[in-house]
């Protein structure tokens, strides 16, 4: 019996079988024995996925949530268990305060800046314009290089008397030119800048998608209405196009929350802390100095911050929209 | 009529400055790594703009020459079609179960694998490295691909269930008639209606793995197991002060994501969007 029967389909539904039934058996025999084939092949579907998934990604997760009670260097027996130690010592560290904030503000600039300059461009690309095909491949290309090349290329583009430098000087802007990695009043809105050369393509493509969901006939018919462009944007288009903003909302926070490649390669959290993301933290402290115990316990924290979130966000703004992962599944 | 015109023209070739302006900014980069392999440091910090004057073709021959760029570029590949390997078996048999199959428990069992959508292999990745280095897969392909695969399927299974979902009942009918049973008709018929979607949970397997940084850092230490991202950026520490010759390697290294995404970017778009769309 399948899942959901498609409207043309025409087999009656058998009557209600708790054990389970599988697609190809006929509808009615209900003998213990084909129960149990039928069960048996239902596990045997389940069991790959199910046991990849709990051995390597649920456990670990519970696993991190345990030695985070102790003080462990990942080699000796874990014997010295201190408790909520570790959490309020990260707690208590100024340095992971900091990367909380960083990764605040990174958020809060993506949400601000980012989104809306990928929602520009994708209403630009929206309209009939030569070459947009082009333009469209082209802006989505660097989501497409790894977080490691990209900041690897800007790393160098932005050195002292590196590119940008060299631009700003010949422009006649050499007041303008900054330690761009190196000050620590600035760095961040430097990583912000290339996270948004980054990912500004993902957004706008989900947002085009969106755009080109909207029937035309709407906007025209408010054209006709005598709204301007403007109103018909404001009115029509941008209340039509909210599923998918919320989505890329809900995206550009779950992966601000998860920085961590490109700010590790580009800047290692430094200079002094001041481009520490809540990952490039736990790896230092955790990984790098071997105290596993406490890199665990900022693990968890930064699990219950994005879990919490997205927990709050799917409840009560994405809920109207999709079937959603946690809050309205089995609805559709 | 002139002047309504007028103002249209004006806006549309504002459009072109904007576009043409956002073009710059996203291939300045990539154009100048490219060059910048082509000249040497000397010339880079005289003159970082303009085509190489003359062309130097020593860096991108010497890393072509050598062993490691090729080494670590098979590593790449390995790993990533071992993740692909494993995860599309798994996610597209228990998606079918998920779809087609009605027990108890199975809402349950699709939001077990739908919340991992709100774990990031991020905060798993020290207990990770204790298990395997407990399972001894440490410096070894399989223990990057394995938990790639494992944080990989709730993203998979989400795509895939609805496809198996809208497959006619009256096919697995036909075929049950035939004396087909789930097993035969998941692999001749569901599978194959499937190619599409398929293809795109593929491809997504296959870009994250050879984007993938932080698993491989912790796993693999060792430096003839290196992926290319690992090898980029230790080879960028290496040489620090040659910048021409980083710029070489890394964009070598670029190469591979950038010819994959021409051939397939309407799975790579497409799976996205779906993947988010229905996260």
């Amino acid at each position: 019996m399948t899942a959901e029967r498609p409207p043309g389909g025409t087999r009656p539904l058998p009557t209600a079988d708790p054990g389970g039934v599988s697609p190809a058996s006929g509808a009615g025999s209900g003998r213990a024995g084909a129960r149990w084939s039928r069960r048996a092949t239902i596990i045997a579907f389940l069991t790959p996925a199910l046991v990849l998934y709990v051995l390597l990604a649920l456990v670990p997760i519970l696993q991190g949530a345990f030695y985070s009670g102790f003080d462990w260097n990942g080699l000796e027996p874990l014997e010295q268990f201190v408790g909520l130690q570790n959490y309020r010592e990260a707690l208590a560290d100024p340095v992971f305060l900091a990367a909380l904030r960083h990764v605040g503000v990174i958020l809060v600039l993506s949400l601000v800046l980012q989104l809306p300059f990928a929602l520009g461009l994708a209403v630009l690309l929206n309209e009939r314009m030569r070459g947009r095909a082009v333009l469209r491949l082209f802006f989505f290309l660097p989501f497409v290089l790894s977080d490691v090349i990209t900041a690897i290329v800007w790393r160098l583009i932005l050195q002292p008397a590196g590119l940008v430098d060299h631009t700003l000087g010949a422009a006649g802007l050499d007041g303008f030119v900054r330690l761009w990695l190196a000050d620590p009043g600035i760095v961040l809105y430097t990583v912000f800048f290339v996270v948004s050369w980054k990912y500004f393509g993902f957004h706008m493509i989900l947002l085009l998608a969106g755009l080109q969901g909207i029937p035309f006939e709407l906007e025209e018919a408010a054209a006709l209405d005598g709204a301007s462009r403007v109103q018909t944007f404001r009115y029509v288009t941008l209340p039509l196009l909210g599923p998918t903003i919320r989505i890329c909302v809900f995206l550009s926070i779950i992966g601000s929350l998860q920085l961590f490649d490109l700010v590790w390669v580009m800047t290692g959290g430094g200079p002094v802390g001041a481009s520490h993301t809540t990952v490039t933290y736990m790896l230092e402290r955790g990984f790098e100095r071997s105290r596993f115990g406490y890199g665990s316990a900022v693990a968890v924290i930064a699990f219950l911050i994005s879990f919490a979130f997205a927990l709050t966000y799917q409840r009560l703004v994405l809920r109207r929209d999709v079937a959603g992962a946690l809050t309205a599944m089995g609805e559709r | 009529m002139a002047a309504a015109l007028r103002p249209r023209r004006l806006t549309r070739s504002a459009h072109y400055v904007v576009a043409l302006a956002v073009l710059l900014v996203v291939l300045v980069p990539v154009i100048y790594a490219v060059l910048g392999g082509f000249r040497t440091t000397g010339q880079i910090s005289a003159n970082p703009v303009g085509l190489p004057r003359p062309w130097v073709f020593d860096n991108y021959r010497e890393i072509l020459g050598s062993d490691t760029f090729w080494r670590q570029l098979r590593n790449s590949v390995v790993v990533a079609a071992l993740t692909m390997a494993v995860i599309v078996p798994c996610a597209s048999l228990a998606a079918f179960a998920l779809a087609r199959f009605e027990f108890a428990g199975r809402e349950a069992v699709y939001a077990l694998f739908t919340i991992g959508l709100l774990f990031p292999l991020t905060v798993a990745v020290l207990p990770l490295f204790i298990s395997l280095r407990t399972a001894d897969l440490l410096n070894n392909p399989l223990g990057v691909a394995l938990p790639q695969a494992a944080f990989g399927l709730p993203t998979s299974i989400i795509v895939l269930r609805p496809f198996f979902r809208a497959i006619p009942a009256e096919l697995e009918e036909a075929a049950a008639l035939d004396g087909c049973g789930p097993f035969r008709f998941f692999y001749k018929v569901a599978l194959p209606l499937s190619r599409p979607v398929l293809a795109t949970v593929s491809v997504l397997a296959i870009v994250s793995s050879w984007n993938a940084f932080l698993l491989p850092l912790v796993v693999l230490s060792q430096p003839d197991q290196w992926t290319l991202p690992l090898g980029v950026t230790n080879f960028s520490t290496q040489y620090s002060s040659d910048t021409a010759r980083v710029l070489a390697f890394t964009s070598l290294s670029m190469i591979p994501a950038l010819v994959f995404y021409v051939i397939a970017e309407r799975q790579i778009v497409r799976g996205l969007a779906s993947g988010a769309l229905k996260g």
